[in-house]
């Protein structure tokens, strides 16, 4: 009778130990985040956020890094999205069949597991070297744009699987073509989908930093970049150039910047979460 | 009915998109090897595999890649000894212990501990983590690979836990069923039962995790150090494969010269564990998917 006693109580002691184990790394980042919220929000003000780059940390500012921040996640939006949905809707709906298509699937689970800053020697020497863009603001986002890409076209294929076959029929029953049947009923049916992963994708692209210091974006831009040719710098790179600094003031300065990127993130996830919590209501077939 | 000339066009459109995708990958192993190429043509594979020390970017230039990659294993070991005990216990207690509601908060809310950014997590382990277990370790360096694994460890946490939880989740629930009938708590159910019928997938998500960890960049080049060194005592700076990469990639380093292609050698070597990691993970997931019904 013992050994069941034991038995139970060790149940018991691990319904505990596993509510604590949730909740560490949850714990842990709320600790860590509120370190950078002691070290940083004094230091945000309006000079910061409209300041230029500087050697004094107390004069340094996140404009330019900020501007490149926002040309990346536009450029890299205009070029994945449509390539990246294009792909999913040939992959669930035209190429189902045959070595082609499974090449393909193979193809893109293994690009998803490839490590970022691979990506960035590509970016390097095709977009970089021998497309002659060099460090662009263009050859980052085409960068990022074939990272995340993988992402995108799997949650596309997703969403487009969730719309249900009669739909589709009823479509075709009554004359439509098989992109008429896709551009009026299956995308919008299944675009609330497309939109979260997408924009899951866009918050992994704006947080990275290795693929783009590895294609060349520079640490210190001393303007705001005007077109997609000009050199660039983004808020990741910024805080890292901020945290490799002996000074305590870029310290304090790259915990204030995180603050600015950590909203863009957790703003562009709530975002998707939101959307897809609409989309599954709204829609029941 | 003959299509339209416009759905054919379409039609290749769409298939121009996932053509992008092969595009990609032949690019990059075009990249890697023609560069890599040029490097071995002036440094043996030899001296590459078994040197054990990496200074390129020294006038006396020695080129084994083992320093660059120990230290890799390392933060890896590290990440991967601090993620797997946490993620597979917040696995089996969502799958096992806790009702839908719960899980249905508490996965998603996981799941931003992937979303921050990993710069943001290379400031954690050098400001917070490192001084603090300096205070418990008299002597570790500033920069070392203990804060950096640990912290690259909270990182992915929901690798494995998210994984291993829908594995776990897709046993059906006539073995739990079974196994309570004889007696056995939860807890008995879950490591004799429910886990060893859900093995396959708790390890793809490990080696996932794995191969996300020898990957990742920001947080190893911040933390880590950007010391080369053959040693797998985690309290000294060391350098990563990834973070070697960033160090070049952030000097002036001429192109077309061999400290340039130090980079791409570096990179394959890294592309290659990960490939196979990944074509492990794989094989593990379409072979053996236990199937029930």
């Amino acid at each position: 009778m013992n050994r069941v006693i034991l038995n139970r109580r060790k149940d018991k002691v691990f319904s505990v130990v596993g509510l604590i184990a949730t909740f560490t790394g949850l714990i842990l980042l709320m600790f860590f985040i509120a370190d950078i919220l002691i070290d940083g929000l004094t230091r945000l003000d309006w000079n910061f956020l409209t300041g230029l780059p500087s050697r004094r940390p107390e004069k340094a500012g996140i404009f330019t890094a900020m501007m490149g921040t926002v040309w990346i996640l536009i450029l890299t939006a205009v070029i994945s999205f449509p390539v990246g949905v294009g792909a999913g809707v040939y992959l669930e709906e035209y190429g189902k069949k045959g070595w082609l298509s499974r090449l393909l699937e193979i193809n893109i689970s293994n690009l998803a597991g490839v490590p970022s800053i691979i990506y960035g020697l590509l970016g390097l020497e095709i977009f970089a070297r021998i497309l002659n863009m060099g460090p662009s603001v263009l050859a980052g986002s085409m960068t990022l744009s074939l990272l995340i890409l993988p992402v995108i076209i799997v949650s596309t294929r997703e969403s487009i699987k969730a719309v249900p076959q009669s739909i589709k029929d009823a479509s075709y029953a009554m004359g439509a073509s098989k992109w008429q049947t896709i551009w009026y009923q299956v995308l919008p049916a299944s675009l609330g989908g497309i939109l979260t992963g997408v924009i899951l994708a866009l918050s992994r692209a704006v947080g990275e930093a290795a693929p783009l210091i590895v294609v060349g974006a520079l640490a210190y831009v001393p303007f705001a970049p005007k077109s997609p040719m000009d050199d660039f710098s983004v808020l990741p790179i910024q805080i890292f150039n901020w945290i490799s600094r002996p000074q305590h003031g870029f310290i304090i300065n790259a915990a204030a910047a995180i603050i600015i990127l950590l909203i863009i993130t957790f703003m562009m996830n709530g975002i998707a979460m939101y959307l897809r919590n609409r989309w599954q209501k709204k829609i029941s077939w | 009915m003959k299509k339209k000339k416009s759905e054919h066009i379409i039609e290749f459109l769409l298939f121009l998109s996932a053509f992008v995708t092969i595009l990609t990958t032949v690019g990059i192993i075009l990249v890697l090897t023609v560069e890599a190429y040029k490097f071995f043509k002036e440094v043996s594979i030899f001296e590459f595999l078994t040197s054990t020390e990496w200074t390129p970017l020294f006038t006396k230039k020695n080129f084994g890649i083992l320093p660059l990659l120990t230290g890799t294993l390392l933060t890896s070991f590290i990440a991967i000894a601090f993620a797997l005990p946490l993620g597979l216990t917040i696995a089996i207690y969502l799958s096992e212990y806790t009702p839908k509601k719960f899980r249905d908060y508490i996965k998603p809310s996981l799941e931003l501990l992937a979303a921050v950014p990993t710069v943001v997590y290379g400031f954690f382990a050098l400001v917070v983590v490192t001084p603090f277990l300096q205070r418990l370790i008299p002597g570790m360096s500033g920069f070392n690979s203990l804060s950096a694994g640990i912290v690259m460890g909270i990182m992915i946490i929901p690798i494995i836990s998210s994984l291993s939880e829908d594995a776990l989740r897709a046993v059906p629930y006539s073995l739990r069923e079974a196994s309570y009938g004889m007696g056995s708590t939860r807890l008995q159910t879950a490591f004799r039962v429910t886990l060893p019928a859900a093995s396959s997938g708790v390890v793809v998500s490990v080696i996932l995790a794995i191969s996300r960890a020898i990957g990742e960049t920001m947080i190893v080049a911040i933390a880590a150090g950007q010391q080369p060194r053959f040693t797998f005592n985690p309290l000294v700076p060391i350098e990563t494969l990834t973070a070697y990469i960033v160090q070049v990639s952030l000097g002036d380093v001429p192109r077309n010269s061999l400290e340039y292609r130090t980079i791409f050698a570096a990179g394959i070597t890294l592309f290659v564990f990960t490939f196979i990691l990944n074509n492990i993970s794989h094989y593990i997931k379409t072979k053996y998917r236990e199937k029930y019904e």
